[in-house]
């Protein structure tokens, strides 16, 4: 509601100080294009820049989402639309702490929003973690979707018959389904033609899934559940004593619509024939209730993952939706060439920025910056904003992110609001672009603006043509900035 | 965004061209399609439902008498409903609607703010709309698997929520009431906890 009180009162009496506004937004993902879009659509004098650390936009949407997803990135329409409105600009290689400091960049705007996600991963802190043949599965997910800092994984899928995933949630599912798709599949979507070639020679033949808590606690959703589970030509494995529910658990699913038809599909897998072994089929394992202990080491490779001990698991806890998971003592090996753990990501903190290293993001109310919280009161950084995951944490879909930038973007309108009427320094006048452009010139970073993007993008459509592909990626710094600086 | 913009004037030109004028001697369907079809290419779901209606006009262009003809069941056949759109900050928007177009559709083309970050491609909840009657709500047809795998995740969900892509125009939904969910402001605080990945 105070969004719109805001916008109405810059609309009606507000033009003269509004011409100026310049705000910064760093990470060209979801959070921030949406940041961007509704900046542009309340302050209608504002001007805003989106800056990135790639040379492309959009973060997860082109380094996220899956390749054989492509009705989810259509959101980039509208986020082109949004980089081409007049008052908004891409600039892409810029790197915040390094091409620029935040500092110095909260110097040149009103207002800097940071929304650039959470390029990281949380890790296990189990023996044996730092194995050859363990990946977190942002790297993986990188890697298959030609992210230039992935390019070189190369995850031995040659060399690998059985590979365990850690964690149930859309993330583990994804990698799981690159990884049991048939490759003809695979082949006509936008994958980094390095993954596709890999995969193509992949000798991967089982896959397990595995998951601390019980099917009622997946934290997966119904589609892409639906989806793996329908892979051709692959067996679905589910211990049918696995489903069976605590009276805590059918609390938890009847109280959550997404837990209980996620269930509901796990249970009708299970209970669809047991699979008739037959030997050149792939199989798809879902294992609950066990707890990676530690990780075991290779004789014969030295230095190379051979498999996970597991600790077997109960739920402990009366109260639907807090259940969690403990140790039972008893342990199970189960035999492995390959880990990729998808236990969830973690932001990056930088320099002059308050960090919540527990929580992994910056904190903040409504998208403030709280610089200090002792006690009752609660000190700001003013001008500074955060969006997205960096915000809220690692979960959600894009959607969830407009809400995210809504909330950032209606606190950002009541500051610039209260501090005009206060006429503080902020209705100052502030160099924004041309002083961002020239600070850059400067340390000698060149800038990749939209139009650069745009040649990156027909040089990668034209190439996925030849291919009957919808783009062939550029996957290397080099490759990407070339093409750019044409 | 000019371009979006140009685009959407070009769509409601051919919808005008579509459903006022109906006389119109279209010699090539090409002609229509244009437009349409660019917006609908990457619609797989939506497609089938909208190209239903679609075919259903075609052929009421293309017939020579009476738009009577095409629709038999309806004594009194309407090219559009009404639908009322019920925005964020409570402000009623009624808007007409033509019969076989979806209301994620015809919200962008009434420059009513409901986002369609997928296009009407079922691959996001971002169209999500909240039927305000039962009665109309009972007159859709049930959700796919693949609307309400959507809908688990749409923001605010209720029993009466559907995707505004899925909503198609029929003659029964005239006077339909359909309310965009707003994101209340205390998002993060209250009310919604986020799923572990």
């Amino acid at each position: 509601m105070a969004l719109f009180k805001a916008r109405e009162f810059l609309y009606k009496g507000f033009s003269t100080f509004a011409t100026n506004t310049k705000i910064c937004v760093v990470g060209s993902g979801p959070a921030g294009f949406y940041t961007a879009e509704k900046l542009l659509k309340a302050l209608p004098n504002a001007q805003v820049d989106i800056i990135d650390r790639l040379p492309t936009p959009f973060g997860l949407v082109r380094s996220g989402v899956a390749p054989d997803h492509p009705e989810t990135k259509i959101v980039v329409n509208q986020f082109t639309r949004v980089a081409q409105h007049q008052r908004c600009s891409f600039f892409g290689n810029i790197k915040l702490g390094s091409s620029i400091s935040l500092l110095d960049l909260r110097d040149l705007y009103h207002a800097v929003v940071l929304a650039y996600g959470a390029e990281s991963d949380r890790t296990l802190k189990i023996p044996g973690e730092d194995l050859s043949g363990i990946h977190s599965a942002r790297e993986f997910v990188w890697w298959y979707n030609g992210h230039p800092d992935c390019r070189n994984l190369n995850p031995d899928v040659k060399a690998t018959d059985t590979a365990v995933i850690l964690g149930q949630g859309n993330v583990a599912l994804d990698v799981a389904r690159i990884l049991l798709r048939p490759t003809p599949e695979l082949a006509t979507t936008d994958i980094a033609n390095h993954a596709l070639e890999a995969l193509q020679e992949s000798a991967i033949r089982k896959v397990f899934l595995v998951g601390r808590r019980g099917p009622v606690q997946a934290a997966c959703t119904a589609k892409e559940l639906r989806e793996v589970l329908g892979i051709k030509n692959l067996h679905i494995h589910i211990h049918e004593a696995d489903l069976v529910k605590s009276p805590t658990d059918e609390e938890e699913v009847k109280n959550s619509r997404i837990q209980r038809r996620v269930y509901e599909l796990l249970a009708k897998a299970a209970a669809s024939g047991p699979p008739h072994s037959d030997a050149g089929r792939r199989e798809l394992h879902f294992v609950f209730f066990r707890k990676p202990e530690k990780f075991l080491s290779s004789v014969d490779k030295k230095g190379h993952v051979a498999g996970v001990r597991f600790e077997k698991t109960v739920l402990e806890g009366s109260i639907p939706g807090k259940q969690i998971a403990r140790g039972t003592g008893e342990f199970e090996d189960l035999e492995c060439q390959m880990v990729l753990k998808s236990i969830g990501y973690k932001s990056v903190p930088i320099d002059g920025l308050p960090f919540d290293h527990l929580k992994g993001t910056v904190p903040n109310v409504r998208g403030r910056v709280v610089s200090n919280m002792s006690g009752d009161s609660i000190q700001l950084e003013e001008g500074l904003y955060v969006c997205g995951w960096l915000k809220r944490g690692p979960t959600g879909i894009i959607a969830t992110n407009l809400y995210c930038a809504e909330e950032t973007v209606a606190s950002i309108c009541e500051d610039l609001d209260k501090r005009a009427s206060s006429s503080s320094f902020s209705s100052s006048p502030k160099p924004g672009r041309e002083g961002l452009i020239r600070a850059l010139d400067n340390q000698n970073v060149r800038v990749v603006p939209f139009s650069a993007w745009e040649k990156i993008d027909s040089a990668e459509t034209r190439l996925g043509s030849l291919k009957n592909k919808p783009r062939e990626k550029l996957t290397t710094w080099e490759e990407l900035l070339k093409v750019a600086m044409e | 965004m000019s371009l979006f913009k140009l685009s959407r004037t070009a769509g409601v030109r051919m919808i005008k061209e579509l459903f006022i004028g109906q006389f119109l001697h279209v010699t090539k369907a090409t002609h229509i399609r244009g437009p349409f079809f660019k917006y609908l290419r990457p619609l797989p779901q939506a497609q089938v439902q909208m190209l239903q209606g679609f075919k259903w006009r075609e052929q009421r262009l293309y017939s020579t008498s009476g738009p009577q003809d095409g629709c038999k069941e309806e004594n009194d056949p309407k090219e559009t409903i009404s639908v009322t759109f019920v925005l964020k900050d409570g402000e009623e928007k009624q808007i007409q609607v033509p019969i076989g177009m979806s209301m994620l559709e015809a919200a962008h083309l009434n420059d009513i703010e409901l986002e369609g970050a997928c296009e009407g491609s079922l691959a996001c909840s971002t169209c999500h709309v909240i039927v305000m009657d039962t009665d109309y709500y009972n007159k859709l047809e049930e959700p796919l698997d693949e609307e309400n795998d959507m809908l688990d995740l749409a923001f605010g969900l209720t029993e009466m929520s559907r995707l505004g892509c899925q909503v198609i125009a029929k003659p029964e939904l005239d006077g339909i009431r359909l309310a965009i969910p707003a994101a209340t402001r205390n998002f993060a605080v209250d009310g919604f906890t986020p799923k572990p990945h």
